[in-house]
């Protein structure tokens, strides 16, 4: 029986392997993510999950493997042959950072402008228009603003807009870095354990807020995460990994009763599980 | 009573150390400065030593920093009472600054017809002026980009080349030569930042700074080309519309508007052409950082990972900042030969880069008043001092500490933002990255 995920997803993951000299940090991992999926990524510490988003974006180039995207219109990227910039100006892949990477001293505001650099490069035709302000490119920051604006009003920040981001409580930095990755306009939002640190309420209106963009954007979602709550509630699909390799891949309810997966939590002796 | 004097005892073992750590600096330092003596005996070089001297100047930093050390420095830190001391008056130039932009333009533009104006202070606002100008194109990679430039008199010294060779060789006038010489140095910016876009904070500044140096040393050494350590002379004058600045220029400025000739009006004239050049700089940086590039640039100080994760080019984004600022300079560059109208490798040395690194750094990286008033007080102060001849070197340095103590992000710290929603709110230089290259 196939699972629902591997019908058409938007991302293959095959025999994905990384080394860094003698350490192998992901070792022979195949997964897929489905279109309209959220799919988690989630395994103890030191698992080699943030490495492989570093490799679905461009940050590592993986030792060995294929990272095969396709897009809703067909178009396919090998996403562990291009550039990071290319991976998310081209193949649509956004991300968020374990430790928040919002541009501190910029405005809320202008972090969402700068996740629309690219669409408004074009439009200032390389700054030259932007220069004597023609209407082209005026009418396309308009656009720009709006899009932010709609998000701001998602996360609940239009308030703050003008405020440094810097100076954002954390659960709000949090959220600010989702909406910066939503305006790339992505098909896939990859997230770095978008929950930690935040109190049960925030983490709750995480959740609202992941389901309300798969619903309301039609896309993948990827996240690594550690809080089970998100995890269990909100995934559709999760892959589990330990120590590079993957140990179990299923629904959410698979998962939570394969005994790999308790053992690799809890901390099991190996002849128990056998 | 008898509680100070057993402090100052219990203080007199750990003053005296100081004292006697001062005291061997010192000694290290002026054992070569004072200890020695040159002689010029006709014929060959004679060394003199000076002990009872250097054992004077040893001995009044022990016994001074003792002194010190035991009756007025009771453990607070000076430098924090320094800032405290120092604190409103950086208040009260954060409140005026959005007045000091429109007062210092009128200023400028005012300057050469107001009546204390000569010769001698139009000279001074030239030579400020190209600073402000060299400031600002720095800034674009230094302020904004956050990549430390130490070389950047080589696109100064570019420019000016350019301007020198092409005007003496095919006698091409200034105006159609500054384009030609900023496209120039700006391929040099490009030239320069392909190799060095890997490189970050340290490692930066060090090539850039190789760079500059080997830009300089080149000019020596092509003789064939740049006439080497002689220097280019007769670069010929700018001109207005065609009419020549000159007693006998054919035709000439004055005869063309029925005034009696004046040398003055050259100077005017020049101080016009910076001033504009500098207004031009000061309006394309401050459109760009409005424009997605600007605000790219600006994102890649604050974070360049989150930058790629969003799609941004770094390396052209990087090589954008060094074109355009490279660009700027190759401008003041042209402009500083058809001033001098003699140039040398002498002129683009290594010191040229501190200062204008020291205007952007002193202003506040990234702001464009704060470059005016840097500039302003640094090279304005320079001239002031000028009787002071080598000590002003000195008096340069100490100034540079103080401020660094008082004002460790510059002049103006504050950050505009460049693109708001309901209100404009400066944002704090306390949260605004410096860049790691």
């Amino acid at each position: 029986m196939t699972a629902p995920w591997e019908k058409d997803p938007i991302l293959r993951v095959r025999h994905l392997t990384m080394r860094f000299g003698g350490l192998v940090a992901i070792d022979n991992l195949s997964f897929d993510v489905g279109r309209n999926d959220i799919t988690a990524l989630i395994g103890p510490n030191g698992a080699g999950k943030t490495t492989v988003f570093n490799c679905l974006t461009g940050f590592y180039k993986p030792t060995e493997g294929m990272i095969r995207m396709t897009h809703a219109d067909g178009n396919e990227f090998l996403l562990e042959r291009l550039d990071d910039h290319v991976i998310a100006r081209q193949a649509r892949v956004a991300r968020t950072f374990q430790n928040i990477r919002l541009f501190g001293g910029m405005t809320v505001l202008e972090n969402l402008m700068v996740a629309q650099h690219n669409p408004l490069v074009h439009a200032s035709r390389f700054a030259i228009a932007g220069l004597f302000g023609l209407a082209g490119f005026k009418r396309a920051e308009r656009e720009a603003v709006e899009r932010s604006k709609h998000w701001l009003e998602k996360i609940d920040l239009v308030d703050r807009a003008d405020d440094p981001a810097a100076d954002l409580p954390y659960g709000a930095q949090r959220r600010l870095e989702i909406a910066r990755a939503m305006c790339m306009q992505p098909v896939i939002l990859c997230l770095d354990e978008p929950a930690a640190g935040l109190n049960p309420r925030e983490s709750d209106q995480l959740n609202t807020l992941l389901l309300d963009i798969r619903k309301e954007e039609q896309i993948a979602i990827l996240l690594i995460e550690h809080d089970m709550s998100v995890v269990m509630e909100i995934s559709d699909h999760i892959a589990v990994l330990d120590y590079g390799i993957k140990i179990s891949d299923g629904t959410p309810d698979f998962v939570r009763s394969d005994p790999h997966v308790i053992a690799a939590y809890l901390g099991v002796e190996d002849e128990e599980v056998a | 009573m008898a509680q100070s004097e057993t402090s100052l005892s219990a203080r007199l073992p750990s003053a005296l150390k100081d004292a006697a750590i001062a005291a061997f600096i010192s000694l290290a330092l002026f054992a070569f400065i004072v200890g020695i003596r040159t002689v010029d005996d006709p014929g060959k070089l004679l060394l003199e030593p000076r002990p009872w001297l250097l054992a004077g100047f040893v001995g009044a930093v022990f016994f001074g920093r003792l002194f010190l050390n035991l009756f007025f420095w009771s453990g607070a830190h000076t430098s924090e009472a320094l800032t405290s001391a120092l604190a409103p008056v950086g208040q009260i130039f954060e409140r005026i600054s959005p007045w000091l932009t429109p007062a210092l333009v009128v200023f400028a533009i005012t300057l050469p017809f107001l009546p204390f104006t000569d010769r001698y202070i139009l000279d001074v606002a030239i030579m400020v002026m190209t600073y402000i100008m060299l400031g600002w194109g720095l800034n674009v990679v230094v302020g904004l980009a956050g990549l430390l430039d130490l070389g950047y008199v080589a696109f100064y010294a570019v420019g000016a080349y350019s301007y020198a060779l092409v005007a003496t060789h095919f006698g091409l006038s200034f105006w159609v030569a500054l384009p030609l010489a900023g496209l120039l140095a700006a391929l040099w910016g490009i030239i320069l930042g392909f190799p060095v876009l890997r490189l970050r904070g340290d490692y930066l500044a060090i090539v850039t700074l190789a760079f500059g140096e080997i830009i300089r040393i080149v000019l020596i050494n092509w003789y064939s080309l740049t006439n080497g350590p002689d220097g280019i002379s007769r670069i010929p004058r700018p001109t207005f519309f065609g009419l020549e600045l000159t007693r006998r220029g054919e035709p000439s400025f004055h005869e063309f508007f029925g005034i009696p000739y004046s040398p003055l009006n050259r100077i005017i004239f020049l101080f016009y052409i910076i001033l504009v050049l500098a207004l031009i700089t000061n309006f394309v940086t401050n459109r760009l950082r409005r424009l997605p590039l600007g605000r790219a640039w600006e994102a890649l100080r604050e974070d360049e990972i989150a930058c790629r994760s969003l799609g941004i080019n770094t390396r052209n984004t990087k090589l954008s900042a060094f074109a355009i600022g490279a660009m700027f300079g190759g401008f003041a560059g042209s402009f500083f030969a058809t001033r001098q109208g003699f140039i040398s490798p002498e002129s683009f040395t290594f010191i040229e880069s501190a200062i204008i690194l020291a205007i952007v750094v002193l202003g506040g990286m990234g702001s464009q008043i704060g470059v005016v008033v840097a500039s302003i007080v640094m090279i304005g102060g320079f001239e002031l001092f000028r009787e002071l001849e080598h000590y002003r070197m000195l008096m340069f340095g100490l100034a540079m500490v103080l401020i660094m103590i008082w004002r460790p992000r510059g002049l103006i710290t504050s950050r505009e933002p460049s693109v708001f929603l309901k209100e404009k709110k400066a944002v704090s230089g306390e949260l605004v990255q410096e860049g790691k290259g």
